[in-house]
């Protein structure tokens, strides 16, 4: 049985008497230690389905499996990247891991070995030098680098994602992409990336899931990056299989899949 | 890493430029200078004004030179106690900001349970709103009668309409404060299923504090507005009954000297609410 499966996924929103359906039939099963990233147009509802798969959203119709439980609230063991960081300007970054690791591993770790394990995770994440600073004072890339800090160190079963370097300069974000994948390969953490950056996709995943465009929109093809790891991003630039990966997300997304709103 | 590397070299020039400035420079006193020499120059012309146009004796008012010498007693000794109501301005002072302290401090309490509610909850707030909004346009002194008829007693009249005074800002203030939290805080939340309690403390609170603030600023001046009125019906020991008293006796200069402390208290209170909030809400404000 699959580590992580969605099943027949729909949502549906009712606004002033209309119901608009945003997924429909989404069935995706993923293993463990797997890496996936979601793609597709903006508004396709890519977003949407971490958010079900995370437990903030309601299926309308289907649902999600986590080791055989189904999934119905959100949790620790679905940590969450958000996409605008989402760390609490009052407090410091120790202090945002800290919250949610006093909360998360309350009774499964002492109180010491829970202020080491937040150093550990800041460390992971090469955060130290910044552990007493406030986010205001520091920059998009180290924000985010927090958020995922603060997500690791919930230990979750899946990892979610929600575009977790949309917001970040070219450079910033290669670097981070270096750091996520060297981290990966250490916790072998199952994954679940949502992202618009073909690039981003097929240099991080093993597996890229094409969306099809809303309304109803659903998984229109799932795309095997078999490509070996460790991977460095110079190499790849004229790996035949990354290539040839990269030509395949671009020709579903521009090609059969276009936007119908960009000829606009 | 760069970023770094530009961190380390800024605080390093940073410490240099430090290093070689004194500790009062010319350009800080200067800067001081230019915020209080224009309120003492203005100060000096509305006293001097003042003093010309209340100068003939046929004027209703004395003027400040006259105000000075008639209430010397009362500026030079604010301590002394005489028994029953006949003590230093101090007293009076301690027992309105006594009453203030008190009603205003229950205002807090429930002003923000009940504006969290309001925020929090759309059926509490399409129920409580409207009663709120109309209540909160009852002038401080109508409820005087009421309560007391309710207490039968001043001290807890003066400090329940001190509390139906002040909480209406903070319940208002505190609600819109919920309301605007940003979602993606209650998604962290949910994530690391903070219980309700938790919620409220560690990101209701602080996330809403800013909002909190400025309605406890506004329901601590409310109060001090309220309580002088309110002391002058009730009688006792206060601020509010010394003027009254000192007006029954045709103190005029009495009257003067107590406005102004009441002027200076409420500026005072009004900066205390404020200062406890720019150090409550640090970087709360900052995104």
């Amino acid at each position: 049985m699959a580590h992580l499966s969605l099943s027949q996924v729909g949502i549906s929103f009712r606004r002033g008497g209309k119901t608009s359906e945003v997924l429909r039939d989404v069935n995706l099963d993923i293993a463990k230690g797997e890496f996936v990233s979601i793609i597709g147009h903006s508004g396709c509802g890519k977003s949407t389905v971490l958010n079900i798969v995370a437990g903030l959203l309601k299926a309308s119709t289907g649902g999600v499996l986590l080791d055989g439980k189904e999934v119905n609230a959100p949790g620790p063991d679905r940590a969450v990247v958000f996409q605008n960081h989402s760390l609490l300007p009052w407090l410091t970054v120790r202090e945002n891991v800290a919250l949610a690791v006093d909360k998360v591993l309350k009774g499964k770790k002492s109180r010491t070995e829970r202020a080491e394990w937040i150093e550990h995770n800041l460390a992971l994440v090469n955060m130290m030098h910044a552990a007493d600073k406030r986010p205001a004072e520091i920059s998009g890339g180290m924000k985010q680098r927090v958020g995922i800090a603060r997500a690791l160190a919930m230990e979750p079963t899946v990892l979610l994602m929600d575009e977790p370097f949309g917001a970040l300069d070219a450079l910033t974000r290669a670097h981070l992409q270096d750091q996520l994948m060297e981290i990966q390969t250490r916790l072998r953490n199952t994954v679940i990336m949502i992202t618009h950056d073909v690039d981003e996709a097929v240099l991080l995943s093993d597996r890229i899931v094409m969306m099809t465009n809303g309304p109803s929109a659903t998984i229109g093809e799932i795309l095997p990056v078999p490509l070996p790891r460790p991977r460095r991003r110079l190499d790849l630039v004229e790996d035949t299989t990354y290539v040839h990966a990269r030509a395949a997300v671009l020709e579903f997304l521009y090609a059969r899949h276009a936007k119908p709103a960009m000829a606009a | 890493m760069a970023t770094g590397a530009t961190l380390s070299t800024a605080s390093r020039a940073r410490a240099a430029t430090k290093a070689r400035t004194p500790l009062v420079t010319m350009a800080s006193v200067r800067g001081v200078a230019a915020r209080i020499v224009p309120p003492l120059v203005v100060l000096a012309g509305f006293l001097l004004l003042w003093e010309v146009l209340c100068s003939s004796p046929t004027a209703g008012l004395p003027p400040p030179s006259r105000v000075v010498t008639e209430a010397w007693d009362i500026i030079v000794d604010p301590f002394y106690d005489n028994g029953g109501t006949d003590k230093g301005l101090f007293w009076h002072i301690s027992a309105s900001l006594q009453r203030v302290a008190l009603g205003f401090s229950l205002a807090v309490i429930a002003g923000v349970l009940l504006g969290t509610l309001v925020g929090q909850s759309e059926w509490a707030m399409r129920g409580l709103d409207p009663i709120f909004q109309v209540l909160r346009t009852i002038p401080p002194l109508a409820w005087l009668p009421l309560s007391l008829a309710a207490f039968r007693d001043g001290q807890p009249s003066a400090i329940f309409v001190i509390f139906i005074t002040s909480i209406w800002p903070i319940i208002i203030n505190t609600a819109v404060g919920i309301r605007n939290i940003p979602q993606d805080y209650r998604n962290v939340s949910a994530v690391i299923r903070l219980n309700p309690i938790e919620f409220f403390y560690k990101i209701m609170l602080p996330s809403a504090a800013p909002y909190i603030f400025t309605g406890l600023r506004i329901g601590v001046g409310l109060s001090w507005l309220a309580i002088v009125a309110a002391e002058m019906l009730i009688g006792g020991v206060g601020i509010g009954f010394f003027i009254w008293d000192a007006w029954n006796s045709s103190h005029i200069s009495e009257i003067i000297v107590a406005l102004v402390y009441v002027g200076l208290i409420g500026f005072v209170l009004d900066r205390l609410v404020a200062g406890v909030g720019v150090l409550v809400t640090r970087g709360t404000s900052a995104a």
